[in-house]
C-alpha cells in the first residue's frame, strides 16, 4: 500500500472538549487522546485513493426501493414490558434528572466525574 | 451428538432413535463439562428443556413444525431474546432482558428449535478475538484437541502449564466455540467485518456471511448498520443451507430485506465443477500471510483446476483500503448507533443524578469498556462538522469502488472468488493480547471485510489442519443474492478436502486440565 508520511495533527484543546460533550463520553486520558490520534492517523490512509468523480455509497441496496409498509398499527399495549427495563420510573414515565444544566467545564470536571469510581 | 444437522440428527430425532429431551439434556449437561472454554453468557437450561418437551410431544403426535424440530441451538448474545437476558458482553446491557425475539431468533423456534443458551463475544461485537467482553475471553476448543496438544508436546516444554490456551477470533466466538466443540448443532453468529468467518476458520467449522439484505436484522443489536448480517455457523455446508433456508426471506420489520421471495434449497450431492470459473484475487497476498496458509490456497486452486473449472488469477484493486474505510465507517456509525444507550430507558444507569447531562456522561463511562468508548470518539470526531466531507463522506467513496472492483471482476465471468479467510492458525491468547484491539482487528479482518462493503456472500469452509494441528479455513465470496452457487461450490470443496474432525475425547475430562480450568473460570 502506498505510505504518504502525512503530517500528525495534533487535536487542540477545543476540539476534546467538543467531542466530548458530542459523545458523552469522557477520556481525557493521555492514553484516551493517543488512541483517538493513532485513529485519526490510521484513518488518514484513505487519502492515498483517488476518488474523483466518485459518488458516496450509503448502502449496497441503493439500486433498489426501500420497502415501506402500510402505515397502520401492527403492535402496542406494551407500556408495561418496555419500562420493566428502566431503571427509574414513574406512574408510565421515564425518570430523568434535572435537564437544562450542561456538563460543568473541563476545570471543574474531575470533581464529579469521578465520583463514581 | 456429533452428528450433523442435516440428515444426520434430523432423520434420528424422526426415527425414534433420539428423542429431543435426551438430545437437550446431554447438550445441557457438555456445556457444563465445557464450562472452561467461556462459550456461553446465559444457560437457558429451564426454556429448553420445556421446548425440547414441547418438541417431543411433537414428534409423538406425528406434526413436527420443520427440520429443525428438537435441534439444540445458541444464539450470540447481541441478538435479542424475550426472556432471556442479552448482554452484549457489555455492563451497558448487563441484566437487560429483551421484550422481544429478533426475527431470526423467532423464526428458529417457529420450526421448533430448541434454545440452549447465549453464547459470548467481544463487548458489542467489536473486536477478532472474542477477548474483549466482561465475562472473559472464549478458549478455542482446538486447544484441548488430540490433534493440538500431540503437536505441543512434540514442539514445547509447556504441556503441563495452561498458558497455550488458543482464541477462537472474533467477535462470534462463543458461536464458534459451541459449535466446534458440539455443545450444538448450530448457532447463530454476527457479521459486519468478518465476526462469523474469523472465528469459524480458527475453530474448524462452516462460516456463513450471507448477501446483506437476505436475512432480517430486527433484534440485532446494531452495530454498524450498513454492513451487519447474521451470520450461520455450522459443521458442514449442507446445514447451513438448511438453517438459511429458514433464516432467509423479506421480514416487515426490516426494510433493509429485500422482498424478492426465497425459496430453500437443497445442495446437490452430485457436483460438477468443471463448468465453474474460480477467481483468485492477487491482492489477497498480503503480507503477514503464513506460508502454510498460501500453500493450501494454491492447493485449493489446483483442486478446481484438476477437476476442469477454469481458474483465473483477477484483480480487486482497492480491497486493500477496504479496512481503513471500515475504520471510519464502522466508528461513525457506531458513535450514531450507541447514542441509544443513555441510561433512562433500559440498560445501566449510573448514580450520578447531578443532571441529565452528568447523568449520560456517567452512565457511558461506566457501561462502555475502551474499545467501544475508543470507536465512539473515533466516529465522532470522523463526522464533525469539518470532517465529514474528508473522512466520511471520503470513506463513502472508497466504498463504491471497493464495491466496483466485485462488479467488474464478476461482470468478467467469475462465478465465485477463492481467498483464505485468516492470515494464518489461530494463536495462543497471551501472544494475542499484545496488540491492542484496533491493530488487532485490522490484521484479522483483511481477507474478510470487503465483503461486507459490498453486502456479498461468502463463507469459510475448514480445510486442514495445520501444523501445530490448527484449523485453517479457506473463503469463497459470490454474486449478491447467489447463495445456492457460492454454497454449492463450497460443499464440492469440502467433499474433496475431508476435513478432519475435532478430537476431544478423553481430552477435556482429562483431570488437571479441568480442574485447572475451574480455577481460572470461578476467578473471572
Amino acid at each position: 500500500m502506498e505510505q504518504k508520511p502525512l503530517p500528525q495533527k495534533t487535536l487542540t484543546v477545543e476540539v476534546l472538549d467538543h467531542l466530548e460533550r458530542l459523545a458523552l463520553v469522557d477520556f481525557r486520558t493521555l492514553e484516551g487522546v493517543q488512541r483517538l490520534e493513532k485513529a485519526i492517523q490510521f484513518a488518514d490512509q484513505l487519502h492515498a485513493v483517488n476518488t474523483q468523480g466518485v459518488e458516496p455509497m450509503d448502502s449496497v441496496l441503493e439500486d433498489r426501493c426501500l420497502y415501506l409498509r402500510e402505515d397502520n398499527i401492527t403492535e402496542g399495549n406494551c407500556t408495561e414490558d418496555l419500562l420493566c427495563n428502566a431503571r427509574e420510573t414513574v406512574e408510565e414515565y421515564f425518570i430523568a434528572p434535572p435537564g437544562n444544566i450542561p456538563l460543568p467545564k473541563l476545570n471543574e470536571r474531575d470533581t464529579f466525574l469521578q465520583v463514581s469510581e | 451428538l456429533k452428528w450433523k444437522l442435516s440428515f444426520q440428527i434430523s432423520a434420528a430425532l424422526k426415527e425414534g432413535q433420539v428423542s429431543p429431551t435426551e438430545l437437550c439434556q446431554r447438550c445441557l449437561s457438555l456445556i457444563k463439562a465445557t464450562k472452561f472454554l467461556n462459550a456461553y453468557i446465559t444457560v437457558a437450561e429451564e426454556t429448553a428443556l420445556k421446548q425440547a418437551e414441547e418438541s417431543e410431544e411433537r414428534y409423538k403426535r406425528g406434526q413436527i413444525l420443520g427440520d429443525l424440530d428438537g435441534v439444540p441451538v445458541a444464539i450470540k448474545d447481541n441478538f435479542s431474546t424475550a426472556g432471556i437476558e442479552t448482554t452484549c458482553a457489555s455492563n451497558m446491557l448487563k441484566g437487560y432482558i429483551p421484550p422481544y425475539n429478533a426475527t431470526v431468533v423467532q423464526k428458529l423456534l417457529d420450526q421448533g428449535a430448541v434454545l440452549l443458551g447465549k453464547t459470548n463475544l467481544d463487548e458489542f461485537a467489536m473486536g477478532s478475538g472474542s477477548t474483549d467482553g466482561i465475562f472473559g475471553p472464549v478458549r478455542n476448543p482446538w486447544s484441548y484437541s488430540r490433534q493440538y496438544r500431540e503437536k505441543c508436546v512434540q514442539n514445547t516444554q509447556t504441556e503441563n502449564e495452561d498458558s497455550n490456551w488458543l482464541i477462537t477470533g472474533g467477535s462470534s466466538g462463543g458461536s464458534a466455540a459451541a459449535v466446534s466443540s458440539f455443545t450444538c448443532f448450530t448457532a447463530l453468529g454476527s457479521d459486519t467485518g468478518g465476526s462469523t468467518r474469523n472465528p469459524a476458520a480458527l475453530c474448524g467449522v462452516v462460516g456463513l456471511k450471507p448477501t446483506y439484505g437476505l436475512i432480517s436484522r430486527h433484534g440485532l443489536i446494531p452495530l454498524v448498520n450498513s454492513m451487519d448480517v447474521p451470520g450461520i455457523l455450522t459443521r458442514c455446508v449442507d446445514d447451513a443451507a438448511i438453517v438459511l433456508g429458514v433464516l432467509a426471506g423479506h421480514d416487515p420489520k426490516d426494510s433493509t430485506t429485500v422482498q424478492d421471495p426465497f425459496k430453500p434449497f437443497e445442495l446437490p450431492s452430485f457436483i460438477d465443477a468443471s463448468k465453474l470459473c474460480i477467481g483468485i484475487p492477487k491482492e489477497y497476498h498480503a503480507p503477514g500471510l503464513s506460508s502454510e496458509t498460501l500453500a493450501l490456497w494454491s492447493k485449493a486452486a489446483d483442486l478446481f483446476e484438476n477437476a476442469g473449472a477454469r481458474v483465473k488469477e483477477v484483480s480487486l484493486p482497492h480491497t486493500q483500503y477496504s479496512i481503513i474505510c471500515y475504520h471510519v465507517l464502522c466508528t461513525a456509525e457506531v458513535a450514531s448507533n450507541m447514542a441509544r444507550f443513555d441510561g433512562l430507558e433500559y440498560g445501566h444507569r449510573s448514580s450520578m443524578d447531578k443532571s441529565t447531562e452528568v447523568m449520560y456522561a456517567a452512565t457511558r463511562r461506566e457501561g462502555f469498556n475502551d474499545v467501544v468508548r475508543g470507536r465512539i470518539l473515533s466516529g465522532n470526531y470522523f463526522l464533525l462538522k469539518q470532517n465529514y466531507e474528508n473522512y466520511f463522506i471520503k470513506a463513502q467513496k472508497v466504498r463504491r469502488l471497493i464495491a466496483n472492483d466485485f462488479v467488474n471482476v464478476f461482470n468478467g465471468g467469475i462465478d465465485v472468488l477463492l481467498t483464505p479467510t485468516t492470515l494464518r492458525d489461530t494463536i495462543p491468547y497471551v501472544e494475542f493480547i499484545k496488540e491492542d484491539n484496533r491493530t488487532r482487528s485490522a490484521q484479522d479482518d483483511i481477507f474478510t471485510q470487503a465483503a461486507n462493503m459490498a453486502g456479498l456472500p461468502a463463507i469459510t469452509v475448514p480445510t486442514a489442519v495445520s501444523e501445530r494441528g490448527l484449523p485453517i479455513g479457506l473463503q469463497f465470496i459470490g454474486r449478491a443474492f447467489r447463495e445456492q452457487q457460492l454454497l454449492t461450490v463450497a460443499k464440492w470443496f469440502e467433499k474433496q478436502v475431508q476435513f478432519p474432525m475435532i478430537q476431544l475425547q478423553g481430552m477435556m475430562d482429562h483431570g488437571h486440565i479441568v480442574s485447572l480450568h475451574q480455577k481460572s473460570a470461578s476467578l473471572s
